[in-house]
């Protein structure tokens, strides 16, 4: 623990520490371009000059590690000298475009000439200009900007794992780049853009659209996967301006996926903005009076056993809760929110969620993935164990099909009975897992929707007791979730109740005609023709599957237009917060649930959010936690029966369209454009 | 710099079978798990097998081999001035143009390859035969100016001896190495000064010029 002054102030610190970090523990605020917490130290801006006693010149603050008895000073003549002797060589290059740079008001280089800059230039020579570089359809690059800090460089090669980019030619020549001409091909690229600490990579769909000073921000959580990243919205006039990651070290650390970035386009096309009934076939507009009518009518109309609900992948535990109270009221049994398909269960918490947390990804020294890709299923867990694996000691191995994760993987190959193997000890994996001090295992949510789903659940669950995965201090056994809503909608029980249908129960029936009411909370993963002549109420946000078929259409609000709960995959409870209003007619779903109550005659008891958190927190004391994560015993989960042979397939087929948000998204329809069709082109022969 | 800027060459590179020998004991000299410090001699390497430059097959065929990212090879090829991007001449000249040799004459060098060649530096001739580049500092200054024509130093020059020197080379002839003005290696001109008197005492005799 050396001990240190920095300007008079003693201080001891952990060892390896840096001045400059103990700078901020100090809460001594140093310059820096080049330095990120969370990305290696290059020491190439010079801006973070300090001071040391001793030393013949000023020393870089970031990278000089803390020693017994140093004296740093960080407020001298000298230090301001120098740090404006950087800066001055900074801006010599740099264009005076402040005005048109997307950048200004949010700009580290900015910020830091108000402090540092001379009025003037002394630099009477030609400045250079570069090239911009097309770095695909979310990444815009004015490159006369770039002060080449490297943060892109070691970004894409630490932390997304491509390396794509790099510092090509020497001196006045050298440039960022990918020298190639191609796009930058991670699901978290747009990450680029927040380490980039000047305008030289700005949002290429964000281009000139407002000032940060303009903008309201809404502190919120993402529900285009399971994760649950930490968001901050930010809005201006009712619109959905763009959306930027909030640190919190548990989930997301300070990166979010380009889908939770650059969706939020989909939020302004093909909207729910009032509601609908079809009449002769076609749907025609009408009042919410007409269509809650109608709604409760047929409810009323139909023998409980005849009625059903699906919820979708975005709902928020508030409506879920209502949707259950309402019909579970009324006797409907069958309840369902696997849209998948999955014979996944509320049988034992442990058993549904990301027992090890992400967090604790980072102590894993063994970890077997099933039949997922977290790449797409959830991309700031295979971040983190990306991190995990740059640490080193971290072996991945992989059961399913092969993909590229960005790390190197072991393959035991794709067949799904290779679990009871591991789980009996006959296949020699089961002494890696034994061995490992913290093994874990993550199961993909694709193994679970399987026939033979139940079987899978039950191996995963024999693979994790034989192998020492679950112990007093380590829980290893982990399902990695890509719908926002399941663990919520699990942790309410929102399943079939006794004498129920499940998912395939209720197409089956609504085909057979024995489901005559169909209640669709946002599931829009379900083919339409599925639903037979059922009557289909509809109640979500956009006009995708799901509506396409609806016989009445109760328009509900977006992820960012309400205060909701979600749970992410580790159980973890969030709120969302309201960035903006629904549009047009369209109401927050708990209310419209809570509305049709009182026209079905028999009102839920709750007539506020504080109210329906109250009733949610005594439903199950999870959702009184917020923002952490309760452990959850282990239990008894799954069917012990024979595994099929089968191979085990990839649920996401396009990253960037995955919901009904992102489906509406232009943007992300140019990502599958650049990203994805031409891999599958490859794939199936088709290009050109 | 970006791939535009230079040409596309050959889709595919390989190395011939020699020099797949050559580089399995260029990358057997570092330790496991070090691999990617062979890129400077394995592009050197290539760019030998391949008419003195560097496609960027050339360069992912290399990346491969090392199981390095090609950016990152791209960096080292691009870094360094030695490996030439783009195609150059049979003759590579280059004119060293630092201090030393510029105070001993390299402008007329220089201005004798434009004399007999028609370029400037950084050109190639129509026919593909010359390539004329200005480089720095060639570390042969005491017997500047010089110029490294591919791999070989042709010291002490001046005009009329580049111009001679060309001559031989466009007649289809190889010029004798080093210095062009009678100069033994980098011995005073005409002749020993100093030592002379040990030399004799030792009945040594002095090495004389030509």
């Amino acid at each position: 623990m050396p001990k240190l002054t920095i300007d008079g102030i003693e201080l001891e610190v952990a060892p390896g520490t840096s001045v400059l970090q103990a700078c901020e523990q100090l809460g001594i605020e140093v310059p820096r371009f080049c330095y990120h917490e969370k990305l290696s130290v290059p020491a190439n801006c010079r801006m973070c000059l300090v001071e040391m006693e001793k030393a013949p010149k000023p020393i870089a603050s970031c990278a000089m590690p803390c020693g017994e008895g140093m004296v740093i000073k960080t407020d001298t003549d000298t230090v301001h000298k120098a740090r404006k002797g950087v800066m001055e060589f900074l801006l010599i290059n740099h264009p005076l475009d402040c005005p048109i740079c997307d950048q200004g008001g949010e700009c580290d280089l900015q910020d830091q000439a108000v402090g540092y800059g001379f009025d003037r230039g002394r630099y009477g020579e030609e400045k250079r200009a570069v090239k911009d570089k097309n770095l695909g359809p979310l990444i815009k690059t004015i490159m006369t900007r770039c002060i080449h800090c490297t943060r892109c460089i070691r970004f894409s090669d630490e932390i997304a794992g491509v390396s794509v980019m790099g510092a090509t030619g020497r001196g006045e020549h050298m440039e960022i780049g990918t020298y190639v001409e191609a796009a930058v091909s991670s699901e978290l690229s747009g990450n680029l853009v927040d380490v980039c600490p000047v305008g030289a990579l700005t949002s290429k769909p964000y281009a000139f659209t407002a000032r940060p000073w303009e903008l309201r921000k809404t502190e919120s959580v993402d529900v285009l996967d399971a994760v649950g990243s930490n968001i901050r919205i930010d809005t201006r006039g009712g619109e959905v301006l763009r959306i930027l990651p909030r640190l919190n070290e548990a989930v997301n650390e300070e990166w979010i996926s380009d889908k939770t970035r650059y969706a939020h386009d989909g939020l302004k096309r093909q909207r729910l903005d009032r509601p609908y009934i079809r009449e002769n076939g076609k749907l025609r507009a009408a009042s919410w009076e007409e269509a809650l009518a109608l709604t409760a009518s047929k409810l009323k109309g139909a023998a409980p056993e005849k009625i059903a609900a699906i919820a979708g992948d975005l709902a928020d535990a508030e409506s879920l809760l209502a949707l259950k109270d309402l019909l579970g009221g009324m006797g409907v049994a069958s309840l369902e929110s696997r849209q998948d398909g999955s014979a996944i269960d509320a049988a034992s918490r442990a058993g549904y969620i990301f027992n090890s947390t992400i967090a604790g990804i980072e102590q894993a020294d063994q970890i077997l993935l099933i039949g997922t890709n977290p790449r797409w299923e959830g991309a700031l867990v295979n971040a983190r164990i990306r991190k995990r694996y740059l640490q080193g000691g971290l072996t991945v191995t992989v059961l399913g099909p092969r993909v590229d994760l960005t790390f190197p993987i072991e393959h035991l190959g794709n067949d799904a009975t290779l679990l009871n193997a591991i789980a009996d000890g006959s296949h020699p994996y089961a002494e890696t897992l034994k061995a490992a001090k913290k093994p874990l295992l993550i199961l993909g949510s694709g193994a679970l929707a399987r026939p033979d789903g139940a079987a899978v659940w039950a191996a995963a669950r024999a693979v994790a007791e034989a192998c020492g995965l679950v112990r007093e201090d380590w829980n290893g056994f982990n399902v990695l979730h890509r719908a926002a809503s399941r663990v919520g909608a699990l942790d309410l029980g929102f399943l079939p109740a006794e004498g129920g249908r499940d998912l395939a129960g209720i197409l089956d029936g609504a085909r057979k005609g024995e489901v005559e009411v169909v209640y669709l909370l946002g599931a829009d993963e379900i083919d339409a023709q599925n639903f037979g002549r059922a009557f289909v109420i509809y109640q979500g946000h956009h006009g995708d599957r799901g509506a396409h078929r609806a016989d009445v259409i109760l328009p509900g609000a977006a992820y960012t237009e309400k205060n909701a709960t979600y749970v992410n995959t580790e159980g973890r409870a969030q709120h969302t917060r309201q960035a903006t209003f629904p549009v047009g007619e369209a109401r927050e779903d708990w209310k419209i649930i809570r509305a049709l109550s009182g026209a079905l005659g028999k009102p839920l008891p709750y007539d506020t959010l504080q109210q329906l958190r109250k009733r949610l927190a005594d439903a199950n004391p999870v959702f009184a936690q917020i923002d952490r994560v309760t452990p959850a015993a282990w239990g008894a989960f799954g069917t012990a029966s024979a595994v099929a042979a089968a191979p085990f397939t990839l649920p996401v087929e396009n990253f960037y369209m995955t919901d009904a948000i992102s489906r509406a998204s232009a943007t992300m329809a140019e990502c599958t454009e650049a990203f994805v069709s031409p891999a599958v082109a490859e794939r199936t022969g088709t290009h050109g | 710099m970006s791939a535009s800027e230079t040409p596309a060459g050959p889709a595919t590179f390989e190395f011939t079978a020699d020099n797949l020998a050559l580089a399995q004991r260029i990358i057997a000299k570092y330790p496991e798990g070090r691999q990617a410090s062979a890129v400077m001699p394995l592009l050197d390497l290539a760019q030998r097998q391949h008419d003195n430059w560097l496609p960027r097959a050339a360069m992912d065929y290399v990346a491969g081999m090392l199981g390095m990212a090609p950016i990152r090879v791209y960096e080292v090829a691009s870094f360094y001035t030695m490996y030439n991007l783009k195609p150059v001449g049979k003759h590579f000249v280059q004119v060293c143009t630092t201090t030393p040799c510029w105070l001993r004459g390299s402008d007329e060098v220089l201005a004798a390859c434009k004399r007999k060649l028609g370029i400037g530096p950084g050109e190639t001739t129509a026919d593909g035969q010359f390539t004329v580049v200005e480089v720095e500092c060639a570390g042969a200054c005491v017997n500047a100016p010089v110029i490294s024509l591919n791999d070989i130093y042709y010291e002490d020059l001046d005009g009329p001896s580049t111009e001679a020197l060309l001559d031989t080379l466009i007649r289809g002839e190889t010029p004798k190495p080093g210095p062009q003005n009678g100069r033994i290696n980098s011995a005073p001109i005409g002749g020993p000064t100093t030592l002379i008197e040990m030399a004799q005492r030792n009945g040594v005799k002095p090495a004389s010029q030509e």
